[in-house]
């Protein structure tokens, strides 16, 4: 095969004019397009991460709230930029959302705005979830089910809960226009008619987008060496593996529980840099748990694909779930989140 | 489809306009959009499947009459009949529609329960309009339930139907002066909530006379729009607030019309049964029938900015020009201060005004919008991006011949396509969608081509060598297109020296570089392509169309630039046993004759290399040599003597000429047959002098026009041998 060869001769050629240098001061779009461009033609992820750090959680963030988003299991979701979203108008937002979802419900029948429905649909914000100042707020949608009898005030079952966020999303957040609200990774629990109906009206509304985001078993290891890094006080869960081997008719799992000390010592062996995780240290730590696995079983798992990482910190699924335990690591785990959601929107 | 905001375009209508038998989502339909522009590029994918479809037509059309004749008559003891015509209209039904003369007749059938009321509900569940449906059966249908002769179910069933056909009625005067008998209807409970609907469709300020008591949503949205029209007559006193939704998206038909009105615009689609067994066939999308969202003006937070607004601030707003009213281009033109905007960007890749519109107006907002959505949409419809999403083909295709049209219309790349096709070449096996796969990549916006080249066409070249002479074909196709939208996008650009913030603020140069190296790209390619597929004609006409293309850039274009063919596709063609390769390469080698000729004559404006020169010299000598003179290759070719002499050639000099070339042999034969065609045995050498020029003559009129302006161009014929 001849070697492709860049050509020399052109007409007036000008060694400076290079096409590149118009993309600078270039609009949001071409922006977009060059990163996407960077993205592809290098390994998509950088070969290190910081380990979160204990809590970085502003001075003025409401605990009770925290409380929430922790020991749920959350579906994520991807969500390009939100049009002309605004804060202020919450209030306006859960009334229409609440129609919508009952409109929705009742197929075929008329409902009106402000009418008087079963449900309740409440928006907030998730005050110092973010990592820079320059992140938008968080906020949190709850759908309750009001209480039947008009005499009782008290709060309603709730039904579902959505939130979304950004954590250090800076790489977004420079491509787009004021217009835009950037909060790329959204959780969500409860029936997925709901998530459904609820993701819909976003989409008719401010014109995003949601996608599923799943993680994949690279991700997932980078999750357990993150995780298992962070420091703990007391563990409140073991250390636990979860491969897949496909072979019909059913697949098989291997689970593979570890003491969390056990792992935390045998991550400290590997660790040699402080503070950060690069990507040999997460493959070695990997392979260490693989040669343990295959002197006792003669199994190389490496063979296999990782589908679930557990730890104190938290624990996440290849099929996008994620159920984060420790506070002190919520912004430490969503911001691995955000970038992998941010990736996936680029 | 959300009915709030269907309800909104209502309320809009009855402000700005006083018919009502002009409807606006109706002539959203109704007037075919003329993508003219764009009709080509669907053409070749879709013809067979329309000329089957018309083919399967015309029985079916007779099997109809007949079912319709026997409904009309009435029941005959046969059950078996029965159930086969009944097949029968709902194949052609949920196939193409039905015309307005059967609906006139099944509603009919269907009202007057003579066949009983599962069939009556079968009828009404299939009765899709193709075009219209007559006022008059309407009328005539209504007249049926005054008979009394059809069930409660059935009525409700009617009323549905109606609802959801309202826009297709061709007037709605008759069935307005009905307005009583409807509202009558109202005190029958199961009908109430569908008669409402029906009522609020049809209401105008004459019809509200009486006032209703209760206070069900659907009564209260129909009182709350009585009210607005004449507040004093209403004493009931109504929340006004905003909105009212008449949800609709359950709708029986709902998904029958979709899959028409796409068929309609050109598109195959499955047959309508399976879309009908699965509706929401995985989870993946949520709420919608079809991936482009629905065109709907409607902003909420656009409103939200209007605090308190109620219900007759909605209908009087008219500081804006709703989307849904957009019909023709001079509105366009009239309204484009204060359009509208779709709620969800995606819309517009279905409507061709709107693609005007974001063609001239350059809001970063709006182009992100539709990059964002277009680039995750595309994403998550790829078929080849996830396991498990083939049976989803069709309806990709579907959706990437609609960008493909938009494209087109537009004569513009969408960046979000070009990001697509980094991420999804890659994993692309070459057949999935390929027509379409490689109409995106010729639509990729002009770059530079150095720095797209390790993202795209170094994948797209690993597929090429390692794929079938068809697809390297296919290739070769889509990169001559590509090569032309560069170059009719570059020369554009140079006159109308664009004030757009794009990349083509560079220099002339620079962009020529980038045009030339997708050239040598092209050339590289097709060195090596006519190596592996040993210079088969087929590939060879594939390479040259793209040089006839690269050749004229100069003349053509009006672009600085001659790029001439590498050594290894030119040799081959000139020694090809094909007249015709022959023939174009004489036709392309006149126009490089041509293009340079007019470069040398200005000169000063642009300076070409002068080894181009060179390389056009040396190939215009090979082939006066090979075509004319009978001395080939006289410099810079040693062939060992042995060799030639192996395979008998060894005065192969003089076996390359007009006559004695390969390609030629075939006409000098039939020339020499038709001088004495009772000849055995025919004398090549003949062939000389006036017979040589006679010879020329017979072969410019055998249709070798392309050697005609060759020989003329490039060869003095004095020197007749």
């Amino acid at each position: 095969m001849d070697s492709y060869d860049a050509p020399e001769l052109t007409p007036r050629q000008d060694a400076s004019s290079r096409l590149k240098d118009f993309f600078i001061g270039a609009t949001p779009l071409q922006k977009r397009l060059e990163s996407v461009r960077k993205q592809t033609s290098f390994i998509p992820t950088p070969p290190r991460r910081k380990i979160p750090q204990g809590s970085q959680l502003q001075e003025d963030v409401d605990p009770q709230k925290f409380a929430v988003l922790l020991h749920k299991q959350w579906t994520l979701y991807s969500l390009t930029p939100l049009y002309k979203f605004s804060y202020t108008d919450f209030k306006e937002y859960s009334k229409l959302l609440t129609a919508f979802i009952a409109a929705e419900k009742k197929k075929g029948l008329a409902v009106e705005v402000g009418d008087d429905f079963n449900i309740k649909v409440i928006f907030s914000t998730l005050m110092g979830v973010k990592g820079t100042e320059r992140d938008p707020e968080a906020f949190l949608v709850q759908i309750l089910s009001k209480s039947q009898l008009p005499s009782e005030h008290k709060e309603g079952k709730v039904l579902w809960t959505g939130w979304f966020c950004c954590v250090f999303g800076d790489s977004l957040l420079e491509t787009v226009s004021e217009d835009f609200t950037c909060l790329p990774l959204f959780l969500a629990n409860g029936a997925e008619t709901n998530t459904a109906i609820i993701g819909t009206w976003f989409q008719k509304t401010f014109d995003c987008y949601f996608r599923p985001l799943a993680i994949s078993s690279f991700n997932l290891s980078w999750m357990a060496a993150m995780w298992t890094a962070c420091k703990m006080d007391h563990y409140m869960a073991t250390t636990e593996f979860l491969w897949s081997v496909p072979c019909s008719p059913h697949s098989l799992d291997i689970s593979y529980a570890i003491h969390p000390e056990d792992a935390k010592a045998l991550w400290d062996n590997v660790h040699k840099t402080p503070g950060e995780v690069t990507q040999e240290e997460v493959d070695l730590f990997m392979d260490c748990l693989y040669s343990h696995f295959h002197r006792h079983f003669k199994i190389h798992l490496s063979a296999t694909r990782l589908v679930r990482v557990s730890t104190s910190v938290a624990s996440a699924h290849t099929d996008g779930k994620i159920k984060i335990l420790c506070p002190k690591y919520l912004i430490g785990v969503l911001a691995y989140l955000t970038e992998l959601a941010v990736f996936q929107i680029e | 489809m959300s009915s709030q905001k269907k309800v909104n375009s209502w309320a809009r209508k009855r402000t700005s306009q006083d018919s009502s038998s002009y409807q606006t989502r109706l002539s959203a339909w109704r007037v075919k959009e003329d993508l003219n522009d764009s009709k080509s590029i669907s053409e070749c994918g879709q013809n067979n499947t329309v000329e089957d479809c018309e083919g399967a037509d015309g029985q079916t059309e007779n099997a109809l009459q007949i079912a319709l004749r026997y409904f009309e008559k009435g029941p005959i003891k046969t059950s078996q009949n029965k159930e086969k015509h009944l097949k029968t209209v709902e194949n052609v039904a949920w196939k193409n529609g039905l015309a307005p003369e059967g609906i006139d007749i099944l509603l009919s059938v269907a009202l007057s329960g003579k066949f009983g009321s599962a069939v009556s509900t079968r009828i009404f569940k299939c009765m899709i309009p193709a075009t219209l449906i007559s006022e008059d059966s309407v009328v005539k249908a209504v007249s049926w339930l005054c008979a009394g002769k059809c069930s409660g179910s059935t009525k409700v069933l009617f009323y549905r139907w109606l609802v959801a056909m309202f826009d297709f009625i061709d007037h709605k005067e008759q069935i307005n002066l009905l307005y009583g008998f409807f509202f009558a209807s109202l005190q029958d409970d199961a009908l109430c909530p569908y008669v409402c609907h029906l009522l609020y469709l049809l209401t105008k300020k004459e019809n509200v006379l009486v006032l209703f008591q209760g206070m069900q949503p659907h009564l209260q949205a129909l009182l709350s729009l009585y009210k607005f029209f004449v507040p004093t007559l209403i004493s009931v006193s109504l929340p006004m607030k905003k909105k009212i939704y008449f949800k609709n998206s359950e709708n029986l038909w709902q998904t029958a019309l979709l899959a028409l009105r796409s068929r309609n615009q050109g598109f195959p689609s499955e047959p309508l049964k399976l879309m009908l067994a699965n509706v929401y066939p995985i989870k993946r999308k949520w709420n919608s029938h079809s991936i482009i969202p629905v065109l709907n003006s409607c902003n909420y937070s656009k409103e939200s900015r209007k605090k308190r607004m109620n219900l007759s601030d909605y209908f009087s707003s008219n500081g804006s020009f709703p989307l849904e009213q957009l019909k023709s281009f001079p509105q366009l033109l009239q309204n484009i201060h204060c359009l509208e905007l779709p709620s969800q960007m995606g819309a517009v890749l279905n409507s061709s005004l709107l693609l005007h519109y974001i063609n001239c107006v350059r809001d970063e907002s709006l182009l992100l919008r539709l990059y964002h959505w277009l680039s995750q949409t595309l994403q998550e419809e790829c078929i080849w991006y996830k396991v498990n999403n083939y049976d989803h083909g069709k309806e990709f295709a579907n959706f990437l011949d609609t960008i493909l049209r938009a494209e087109c219309f537009l004569q513009e790349g969408f960046y979000s396509c070009e990001a697509f096709l980094y991420k999804s070449l890659p994993l692309w096996d070459g057949l999935c969608c390929r027509s379409q796969f490689l109409q995106l990549v010729s639509w990729i916006p002009f770059s530079s081509f150095s720095e797209v080249k390790p993202l795209l066409f170094d994948h797209l070249s690993r597929l090429f060598f390692t794929s079938s002479i068809f697809f390297k074909c296919s290739v070769l196709q889509c990169l001559k297109e590509l090569l032309q939208n560069w170059l009719l996008w570059l020369s554009m650009d140079v006159h109308v020296k664009s004030v757009r913030n794009s990349p083509l603020e560079t220099t002339l140069g620079g962009s020529m570089n980038s045009v030339s190296e997708l050239i040598h790209y092209v050339g590289w390619l097709s060195t090596t392509a006519v190596r592996l597929e040993s210079n088969r004609t087929f590939l060879l006409h594939f390479i040259l169309d793209f040089y006839e293309k690269v050749c004229d850039i100069y003349i053509n274009y009006n672009l600085p630039l001659v790029v001439l063919f590498p050594p290894g596709v030119f040799y081959p063609v000139l020694l090809s046993l094909d007249s015709s390769i022959l023939n174009q390469l004489c036709y392309i080698m006149d126009r490089y004759h041509k293009n340079l000729t007019a470069a040398k004559k200005n000169e000063i404006e642009f300076s070409f290399s002068s080894k181009t020169y060179q390389e056009f010299n040396q190939y215009l000598t090979a082939m006066v040599g090979c075509l004319w003179t009978s001395k080939p290759f006289q410099k810079g070719l040693y062939i060992d003597p042995e060799v030639l002499g192996n395979a008998s050639v060894a005065e192969y000099k003089k076996s390359l000429n007009l006559v004695h070339h390969p390609a030629f042999l075939s006409y000098t034969v039939s020339f020499l047959l038709q001088e004495c065609p009772e000849e055995r045995k025919v004398n090549m050498s003949s062939i000389r002098g006036k017979k040589w020029n006679w010879y020329l003559d017979y072969l410019f009129s055998e249709g070798l026009h392309g050697l005609k302006h060759f020989i003329r161009s490039s060869i003095h014929r004095s020197s007749v041998p």
